[in-house]
């Protein structure tokens, strides 16, 4: 037996849109968008009366135009006569190359350090939470004018280079570090270069096709290959065959010393550098403490169990403790890159040109587009964050947990 | 028959000291420095690491000179004193710059002419009395939300603070901020009777409408009536003279207070039925966590100004403030929506078939919860918060670091850094690890499991 109230009887009354829950959430909702569209109009219709009073209404024509300065430090062919566009292209490019090299290294320090802070070495693991408590609780502009200090200040000029009693020298007289930047070897392209790159891509391509080959016969049959060996060999042994058969068609081109500067080659500048370095340093120690949270996720039972199995450590480390931890190490790790791309942005206090640098600097103040250059400078980051994102929980669901 | 026993021990024997190897300072390294080869390899390379990261450093930080002139003078000295090879820290230029890295260009004493405002303040003073005063009620008005030993009285003057913090620092007169802060009194009153009249809900819009009115529209006629009926102020002072850890600890302090309560309802917008809604929360969370915030900090210094009308303007800290505030509260948001999501979902039930209703349910069930699971994360974004307060330097606000390029540009210290980034990096660290250290102490006090 129960007791079951009828809907309410009669017509609609106004008030019922306030009172009555089936419509309440409507009323709140429409009224919300009303407000919120209300507002969006008033902000907008402000800024085109502003923009209209000073005369520059919204036109995003300037990015054709020249952009009328250089870049030092480029990835593609770039000079002061190109486009704004350009100059911006240029400059998104050095900020995707800082995130790369940044997220890269940090993942691998912070691994790394993440693991060793709970070393059973009392030493070592103390000296890494000393590490990551220092690096954590300073600011990260302050490390990267640090870092640039540290080299602008503590590596030789490329004056110490010369002379008879030059007080610094070259590595194997193939890379200088100096204070402006680190010099390397620049590979030079002859005929028949291409042949080598793409046998040496096809082996990168045999290599993982052997891996997953060699992973389904040891589960078929139990033997295990030394693939280690193999691996490497495929990796090295047919690109090098095919660059002395094809007779040297790729020479480096070494830097010298020219003057009072350093020509030839691959200038990696200073500025490059430092943010880089910082960056990693400082993305290392959030890595690490995500690693550390997700190695003790891992419960206990798991290693030994794994010690009752008789793997040694680093067996357990690397196939029970890892692949399991790797779970909860990701969500908060795809954040940690997400926050390295987005400082890199800081590239803005060592004069490093990123996109910052190039559409929300210079670009900026020569053409007083504050509204377009900063609406798509946003724009380029929000995209950047929403592609690194995606592909990051695409991969992160690739390793979940498959429940039922 | 008595069995003859040719010896028993009849009393104990004292117990032996454990053999070397198990206990003592040996065992101890022998456990925990050279458990094993690798284990000895590593001790190995901490140890040289750290004599080589030490020796650099300790003769550096100790063969220092605390009283010179400019950074030649630092280096003779130091030479006079530890012989010609060493180089050492030139803590002078901190003794003598401390006042502007803690308050920028504030004035420390503010006076002289008085601008048509009632003397309040003079000479006799002590320097730097405004935010010396401000820092000190500071503490006190965050005490009572920090430590809940404290008497809850002392909530109303926390309720009081903004205000009266704002008149200490910027100065002007005294009925600017007791008008804005009529502003809530007016909002809790038509909340009253409003309420009472035509029930709860429209109780709750006049709360948002009427001091949205009032500081439109009346409270600065009312503010410029009271001054000139009784005057009281200071002497007002721009916000280009703050600086150093004084602006870092305002925008933070600032940003900290007021992002948590826009980040618990962002979170709740979040995880609400409503579609529009939750739609507008996601973008402006997503939106504002895909771009660095020193692009949202190029909007506060250039574009805002576009956005509003032509005879609006806005206090530049005032416009850095807003947008370091929404920036926080997107990421707390964020935090706040993973500590609901990780309650039980009985604990939501348990709240309905309770019969309470949302706001009821939240505030009384599901939010407490929440935000007790989320204190890492809430307090880890407050140090963030705290810390990115340093990118203001780059929109030429005057903060610590802003402040190192600025004593650089003197000829006498030109040419010093790590004594200047030493020192403020130093600050911060003391600044943020005693937050962490706090937010360890409040997941134990609220530590319920076993």
């Amino acid at each position: 037996m129960s007791a079951i109230t009828d809907p309410p009887k009669g017509g609609f009354h106004l008030s019922m849109l306030i009172y009555d829950s089936r419509y309440r959430s409507m009323t709140i909702q429409i009224v919300t968008l009303m407000l919120f569209m209300l507002g969006v109009a008033w902000l907008i219709n402000n800024a085109a009366e502003n923009l209209a009073r000073l005369g520059k209404p919204l036109s995003f024509g300037f990015l054709w135009e020249p952009a009328g300065y250089d870049i030092n430090q480029k990835l593609i062919e770039y000079n002061s006569q190109m486009s704004n566009a350009r100059a911006a292209l240029v400059g998104l490019l050095n900020t995707l190359l800082v995130a790369a090299l940044g997220c890269i290294t940090a993942t691998i320090l912070g691994v790394t350090i993440g693991v060793l802070r709970l070393s059973n070495n009392w030493l070592v693991a103390r000296l890494m939470t000393v590490y990551v408590e220092t690096i954590r609780n300073v600011p990260v502009l302050l490390w990267i004018a640090l870092t640039m200090a540290a080299i602008i200040h503590s590596l030789p000029q490329p004056k110490a280079f010369r002379g008879d009693n030059a007080t610094a020298s070259m590595i194997g007289d193939a890379v200088a570090i100096t204070n402006r930047g680190v010099y390397i070897p620049k590979p030079v392209l002859h005929d028949g270069s291409l042949i080598v790159i793409g046998v040496f891509l096809l082996s990168i391509v045999a290599m993982f096709v052997f891996g997953k080959w060699a992973k389904a016969h040891q589960a078929a049959t139990g033997q295990i290959l030394p693939t280690f060996w193999i691996k490497l060999g495929i990796f090295f042994v047919p690109a090098i065959l095919t660059f002395f058969v094809m007779g040297n068609p790729i020479t480096l081109e070494y830097p010298a010393l020219k003057g009072f500067n350093f020509k030839g080659g691959f200038h990696i500048r200073n500025s490059l550098i430092a943010l880089w370095l910082a960056l990693s340093l400082y993305t290392a120690a959030f890595i690490a403490e995500a690693v550390r949270a997700g190695i003790m996720a891992v419960s206990k039972g798991q290693s030994e169990a794994a010690a009752a199995l008789g793997l040694r450590s680093s067996w357990t480390m690397n196939l029970i403790v890892l692949p399991q931890a790797l779970r909860v190490i990701m969500p908060p790790m795809i954040s940690q890159f997400l926050n390295l791309t987005k400082n890199s942005s800081l590239a803005i206090a060592v004069g490093y040109m990123d996109i910052t640098g190039t559409l929300g600097g210079i670009t900026l103040n020569q053409t007083g587009r504050e509204m377009e250059c900063i609406l798509l400078l946003m724009l380029c980051y929000l995209i950047i964050s929403l592609i690194v994102s995606s592909v990051m929980n695409w991969y992160n669901n690739s390793v979940k947990l498959k429940e039922r | 028959m008595t069995k003859k026993v040719s010896y028993v021990r009849t009393e104990m024997l004292p117990e032996q000291t454990p053999p070397l190897t198990a206990a003592g300072p040996i065992a101890w390294m022998k456990t925990n420095l050279f458990s094993s080869i690798s284990n000895s390899i590593l001790t190995v390379a901490a140890i040289i690491a750290l004599y080589f990261i030490l020796s650099g450093l300790l003769p550096w930080i100790f063969h220092s000179s605390w009283a010179a002139g400019s950074l030649n003078e630092c280096r003779d000295v130091i030479k006079e004193a530890y012989g010609p090879d060493a180089s050492g820290a030139c803590w002078a230029v901190i003794r003598e710059r401390y006042l502007q890295l803690a308050y920028g260009f504030y004035p420390p004493f503010p006076g002289g002419e008085m601008n048509g405002f009632a003397p309040m303040e003079g000479a006799s003073l002590p320097g730097y009395f405004r935010p010396n005063l401000t820092f000190i009620l500071m503490l006190v008005a965050l005490s009572p939300i920090l430590f809940s030993a404290l008497p809850r009285k002392m909530l109303w003057f926390s309720a009081i603070y903004p205000f009266l913090g704002f008149w200490l620092l910027w100065g002007g007169s005294v009925w600017v901020p007791v008008m804005a802060f009529m502003g809530f009194v007016l909002a809790g009153l038509a909340f009253q009777i409003i309420g009472k009249m035509f029930g709860s809900l429209f109780g709750v819009i006049a709360a948002f409408v009427v001091p949205v009115l009032w500081w439109i529209a009346l409270s600065g006629y009312a503010a410029d009536m009271m001054q000139s009926i009784v005057p009281v102020g200071l002497l007002p002072i721009e916000s280009s003279q703050f600086g150093g850890f004084m602006l870092s600890i305002i925008i933070g302090i600032t940003g900290i207070v007021v992002s948590l309560p826009i980040g618990v309802v962002l979170a709740l917008g979040r995880q609400s039925d409503m579609v529009i809604v939750k739609a507008l929360c996601v973008g402006f969370i997503e939106f504002i966590r895909g771009v660095p915030l020193i692009t949202l900090l190029f909007v506060a210094s250039v574009l805002l100004q576009y956005f509003l009308p032509a005879d609006v303007t806005f206090d530049k800290i005032l416009r850095v403030v807003i947008m370091v505030t929404i920036f926080a509260a997107a990421y707390m948001a964020e935090v706040i929506r993973g500590g609901l999501a990780a309650l039980p979902i009985g604990q939501y039930e348990a709240a309905d078939s309770l019969g309470l209703d949302y706001w009821k349910a939240t505030r009384l069930i599901t939010m407490p919860q929440a935000l007790k699971i989320s204190i890492p994360g809430i307090v880890s974004t407050f140090i963030g918060l705290f810390k990115d307060t340093t990118l203001v330097s780059v929109i030429a606000l005057m903060d610590p670091i802003g402040l190192t390029n600025n004593i650089r540009g003197d000829a006498n210290w030109n040419g010093i850094v790590w004594e200047l980034f030493g020192f403020v990096g130093f600050v911060f660290f003391v600044f943020c690890f005693s937050m962490s250290r706090y937010s360890m102490y409040l997941e134990r006090k609220l530590k319920t499991g076993h």
